[in-house]
């Protein structure tokens, strides 16, 4: 399990169980997904942790990670269970930090929940309230 | 507070080590430019499995196409390039952009798009950035001594610096590049290290032409995941070369190829049928509305080749050569330019075939190309058929 960004974050947790892709799917300005087919289809991310297995699609979805942040329509933070590095250089961008957590943790952590993500030093930890 | 029952409690840890002074460049002591660089190299590192960063020499950056970062790129490198501390630091050079500024006006392109190119070409300007705005820097650079460490972004490119130029390279992202070039470092990770394939390609088609090894190229880089041996190839011109990066570079994630049989290594043919299967899925025309040369941009030497082809003979359909500026100003002056530009092609510097709004799908419906690389992009991205025919071919079927 690792760090990928840095920083501390609290927030509710907003899961999906399937991958996101930035570029393709997410609005650069809002934030929604207008994928219809997607678990996450126009749900707000603003605030929220962002729970989901790993992105996909064009490394450029970078670009849209540092866009939704601009407008105040980030995550405050993101966990997936795999590394890419569009969310990698994406988080990095736009300075949210990004953890990559186990299977099992994955499927403990529900949608809703309270969670307090630290990972601000070589260590990090994430509390989860139901 | 907590319901302690219900806490997940899980610790993480970062792989890679970074030394005093990179932890306090990453900890904002050096502005802001930097932490957000060092931030990208870590998160970068960690995606790769870098224990550690290593310096570089010449970022090679892409990321410049207005018609692939979007407005949300745009943004962003404005915003970065009027920070404290916004330049870099080794010799960075561009990728193409989507246009020729000479020749713009003549397409129908729209003002915002343009604007938005120069504004990013005025980003990396004010960085320090190279405006070199080639794919194939390789060709128009010096290239340092064997072993150096580089970071370069285009894949054609990263692939011809390890395999032919003995430079070490990642496939590196547009955004770990550009980190690259302002801390002058990059992560230590697999392509950077001693590298052995565990895939040999067998190439067993007679009398191959440039697009034969492209699609060579672009077998070879599905076949494995970060370098791969390539057996049967004598001798290789460097149109042919090119062609070869060009097609690996496209496929997929292999950054290096090395010719000859790999030891141990799993052998896997290239014959008549594999090479149909490849042209099946990129060919998709019968005939072009437009010829395009390079993907990658013609070199010097490409273009001379060209020159004494179209001796005499005129093009009956549009064609237009991409190559770099550097290249096109030397071979106006050699006198190469002259035969093409008789002939009736447009050469356009600053851009390529791959993402070049300058090819509009509204307007055309398939376009002739030599390029693997090309028509993958052209059939992908800009949305035209494909129809695949060797230069030699495209000579003698489109001029009289």
């Amino acid at each position: 399990m690792r760090v990928i960004v840095k920083g501390r974050a609290q927030g509710t947790i907003l899961k999906s169980e399937e991958p996101i892709n930035f570029l393709g799917t997410v609005d650069k300005i809002t934030g929604r997904v207008r994928d219809r087919a997607h678990p996450l289809y126009q749900k707000p991310m603003a605030g929220s942790v962002l729970l989901f297995p790993y992105g996909i699609g064009s490394s450029v979805g970078a670009y849209t990670i540092y866009s939704i942040q601009s407008h105040g329509a980030a995550p405050v933070a993101m966990i997936c269970k795999r590394a890419d590095l569009t969310v990698a250089t994406g988080c990095a961008l736009a300075n949210i930090p990004l953890i990559l957590i186990g299977d099992d943790e994955f499927e403990r952590m529900r949608d809703g929940q309270r969670v307090a993500v630290d990972a601000e030093s070589g260590q990090a930890s994430v509390n989860v309230q139901s | 507070m907590y319901d302690r029952t219900n806490i997940i409690f899980v610790t993480v840890r970062r792989i890679v080590e970074l030394t005093r002074e990179e932890e306090s460049a990453l900890g904002g002591e050096y502005g802001e430019v930097q932490e957000t660089a060092y931030r990208i190299l870590v998160a970068t590192g960690e995606a790769t499995d870098a224990e550690r960063l290593v310096p570089i020499r010449w970022a090679h950056l892409s990321g410049v196409n207005y018609n692939t970062i979007g407005d949300a790129g745009e943004a962003f490198l404005s915003d970065l390039s009027k920070k404290d501390g916004a330049r870099v630091r080794v010799k960075t050079t561009l990728n193409p952009m989507g246009f020729d500024a000479d020749s713009v006006s003549d397409y129908d392109l729209g003002d915002d798009f343009v604007s938005k190119q120069m504004s990013i070409r005025d980003s990396y300007e004010k960085m320090g950035v190279i405006p070199s705005f080639s794919c194939i820097p390789y060709e128009i650079f010096d290239i340092p001594e064997s072993g150096t460490q580089v970071a370069f972004a285009e894949s054609n490119a990263a692939i011809h610096a390890n395999s032919v130029d003995g430079l070490r390279t990642n496939k590196e992202s547009a955004f770990s590049a550009l980190a690259s070039a302002l801390t002058g470092k990059s992560p230590y990770s697999a392509m950077r290290k001693d590298n052995t394939p565990d895939v040999t390609v067998r190439m067993m088609i007679d009398d191959p032409d440039e697009m034969a090894y492209g699609m060579l190229g672009f077998f070879a880089g599905r076949a494995a995941d970060s370098s791969v041996a390539i057996s049967g190839i004598p001798n290789m011109d460097t149109r042919s070369c090119k062609s070869l990066c060009g097609g690996m570079g496209t496929a997929g994630t292999c950054a290096k190829f090395e010719l000859g049989d790999a030891p141990g290594s799993e052998k896997v043919d290239f014959d008549k049928r594999e090479m149909q299967s490849v042209h099946d899925e990129l060919n998709t025309a019968e005939g072009g509305d437009l010829i395009t040369l390079g993907s990658p941009q013609l070199g010097l030497g490409e273009i001379r080749d060209l020159s004494m082809m179209l001796k005499g003979r005129s093009f009956v359909k549009d064609c237009m050569i991409f190559c770099p500026r550097a290249v096109v100003e030397q071979a106006r002056r050699l006198g190469h330019t002259r035969e093409i530009e008789r002939a009736g092609a447009k050469i356009l510097s600053d851009c390529c075939t791959c993402l070049t709004p300058l090819i509009d799908p509204g307007r055309i419906d398939a376009v002739t190309t030599n390029s693997i690389k090309g028509g993958y992009y052209l059939k992908n991205s800009t949305g035209v058929g494909v129809n695949l025919r060797p230069l030699s071919g495209i000579i003698e079927d489109y001029t009289k």
